[in-house]
């Protein structure tokens, strides 16, 4: 499709779904968002700018292949589980580091939770946009 | 305690990752495949020795308690079949070094075989209904892209009635877990046992138990719900259809043996008949349309719908011996059935066809490739001493002692039917002679080819010597896993008991 409103218009929205879709994915420890909604929204910025500019156009500015974000953010996710051994904790439980935190302070806590999170948003933007750009190919 | 439940589960998602990351790397990711079978094999070993030595174990992800959290669960039946997932994954692993065509590796064939047997093991070891149908789906998306990785015609063909008959019994699985949620309030299976006695309104329980018989009898292709198999089974390649064969369907009779023994054995009398009629008809439609059938594969996978009834038996019936028979009926079947594909793929390879026509002279060419298909071929239907006989001589002796002889005779019938399936493949592609070359020209495989092919084919036949030669081992083995089943009280106390 060639619309100049939509490249015009793309080029901000990406950029700002991108930022939102961060904001999302951190956000998501205590409230509603998180890993998952996080990289719907990326996938959806990145969608729309194939949509605007083409596949080849949205898989260099994309860099690695979709399929392999998505084995990374598998990969992290597992790395997030597997981490547990360190603590000598069950399969799965969380792992928490407090940068900076001291007497009464907590610092800024930093877990395996969220890194679990990161793969998944991973893991989503990989896979939607693989199907994507692979249904677009075709038109 | 919790890394060995988890480490079969985990590690072919790991190798997958990894393969698929190297698939463009030349033959790195086939061997690393292999090589994450064996180590695959290796944890199986242990997590089964482990349950032996200990009794049923169990940990909590994340060390949230049950009911609350995801449980994973090994009892001897769910270790052994997870086992028994690692020997066929190694078998067709090594076979696809020969069997899969370059094209469908950079596709991603290998990271999809080890997602598959991902979900398999991870349905086999769990102990919660909803993540019995995560573990589902991990498994059947993987297979899904296996079915039509390379999309010939035909195998987009056979992938539409997959797909589509597979998401109905998805959906009929997950509309029967909401309602069970609804009645009960708990998922964890453990829990379920108890749980579900206490329901006020015992038609709807009756009525969900039905629902859930639906689902995975869809998924593990029962009478009347089979036609999906045979339509699918016989397009991809044979390294595909060969763990699909073993596996999949198993995976359901698994899901159908574990509900029906753990949460839904309040009305035995109506949800096992229904499983007894089930049963008896999917072994005689099975055998009887594998008898009008032309095609090495497609008269297999006939013959896994009819061998499915023989499982089903054994739950239905509903006591120890039955189970004992179940039990050890599909550790023989698994890796018997697993064979005679990877057999017919061999058979084509040779002779350019897998219709019985265009086929023939594989025993002058290659007698041991007859011996070996031979094994397999009759101990599926039953004859002394390969372990098939044992598997049926136990089912039909658990009916007789009930009083069922009607089913016994069919058990029986079907058996001799079988006879006749094998024979005719026999007869048709290893004794009557090539109608094209005259038994001279048959293609000679190259050495390593042959090798990576016929090694883990002569593996399984192996296997089922040993269980038909020996059996006394076995049995004690399933005599004990079908104890389990009966009395679930020591798994409903690893689960609910189990803190690490």
């Amino acid at each position: 499709m060639n619309s100049l409103i939509l490249n015009a218009a793309t080029r901000i929205l990406v950029a700002l779904m991108l930022l939102f879709s961060v904001f999302m994915l951190l956000r998501g420890h205590n409230e509603p968002g998180g890993g998952f909604i996080g990289g719907l929204v990326a996938a959806i910025g990145l969608t729309l700018y194939a949509i605007g500019h083409g596949t080849r156009e949205a898989r260099r500015a994309l860099r690695a292949d979709p399929r392999a974000i998505a084995m990374v953010g598998l990969a992290l996710a597992i790395l997030a589980a597997v981490l547990a051994v360190i603590g000598g904790d069950p399969f799965f439980t969380g792992q928490w580091l407090f940068i900076g935190g001291g007497e009464g302070e907590k610092g800024l806590p930093i877990s395996s939770v969220l890194l679990f999170d990161i793969g998944v948003y991973l893991v989503v933007i990989g896979s939607v946009l693989a199907i994507v750009f692979a249904l677009e190919d075709e038109v | 305690m919790s890394w060995l439940l988890v480490a079969p589960i985990m590690l072919p998602i790991i190798v997958a990752i990894l393969v698929f990351l190297v698939r463009e790397k030349g033959g790195w990711g086939r061997w690393l495949s292999v090589v994450g079978c064996v180590l695959h094999l290796a944890v199986s070993i242990a997590l089964l020795l482990e349950v032996w030595k200990q009794g049923v174990i169990a940990a909590q992800m994340g060390g949230w308690p049950a009911p609350f959290g995801i449980t994973l669960v090994a009892d001897l039946f769910g270790a052994v079949m997870v086992l028994i997932a690692a020997i066929t994954g190694l078998a067709v692993a090594v076979y696809a070094l020969a069997d899969i065509d370059r094209r469908r590796e950079l596709l991603g064939y290998h990271a999809l075989f080890q997602c598959l047997l991902t979900g398999v093991c991870g349905a086999f070891l769990t102990g919660d209904l909803f993540n019995l149908y995560v573990w589902f789906e991990v498994m059947v998306i993987a297979s899904f892209g296996l079915l039509v990785l390379g999309g010939d015609k035909e195998q987009l063909d056979g992938g539409v009635k997959y797909v589509t008959l597979n998401l109905i019994s998805t959906v009929l699985f997950l509309a029967a877990i909401g309602m069970l949620y609804g009645v009960t309030g708990t998922l964890n299976m453990a829990d379920l046992h108890t749980a579900v006695g206490e329901v006020e309104n015992q038609g709807v329980v009756v009525m969900i138990a039905v629902l859930f018989m639906i689902a995975f009898g869809i998924k593990s292709a029962v009478f009347p719900l089979f036609f999906w198999l045979p339509a699918a089974y016989h397009t991809p390649p044979v390294a595909v259809s060969a763990v699909f064969a073993g596996l999949l369907t198993k995976v359901g009779v698994y899901a159908l043996i574990r509900v029906f023994t753990l949460i839904f054995t309040q009305d035995v009398d109506y949800t096992h008949g229904i499983l007894l009629a089930v049963a008896a008809f999917t072994m005689l439609t099975g055998v009887l349309g594998a008898a009008a059938q032309t095609e090495f594969r497609k008269i297999l996978s006939f013959h896994i719908i009819s061998q499915i009834g023989y499982m089903v038996l054994g739950l239905a019936l509903y006591t120890p011996l039955a189970l004992i028979g179940a039990v050890f009926y599909l550790v023989h079947h698994i890796i018997v059935k697993a064979n005679l594909f990877l057999v017919s793929g061999v058979a084509r390879r040779m002779t350019g066809s897998e219709s019985l026509s265009l086929s023939g002279g594989l025993y002058a060419a290659s007698p041991l490739l007859a011996i070996l298909f031979f094994i397999p071929a009759f101990s599926l239907a039953g004859f002394p001493p390969l372990s098939g006989f044992w598997a049926k001589y136990l089912l039909v002796k658990a009916s007789l002692d009930v009083g069922h002889y009607v089913i016994a005779a069919v058990a029986l019938v079907t058996g001799i039917l079988t006879v006749f399936s094998m024979t005719k493949i026999w007869a048709a592609v290893f004794w009557k002679p090539h109608p094209e070359t005259n038994g001279s020209g048959l293609v000679r495989l190259p050495r390593q080819e042959w090798l990576s092919l016929v090694l883990p084919i002569g593996f399984l036949a192996g296997l089922t010597l040993i269980i038909g030669f020996f059996p006394e081992p076995f049995y004690v083995f399933a005599e004990r896993a079908a104890n389990q089943l009966l009395d679930p009280s020591a798994y409903v106390a690893a689960v609910t008991g189990a803190d690490s």
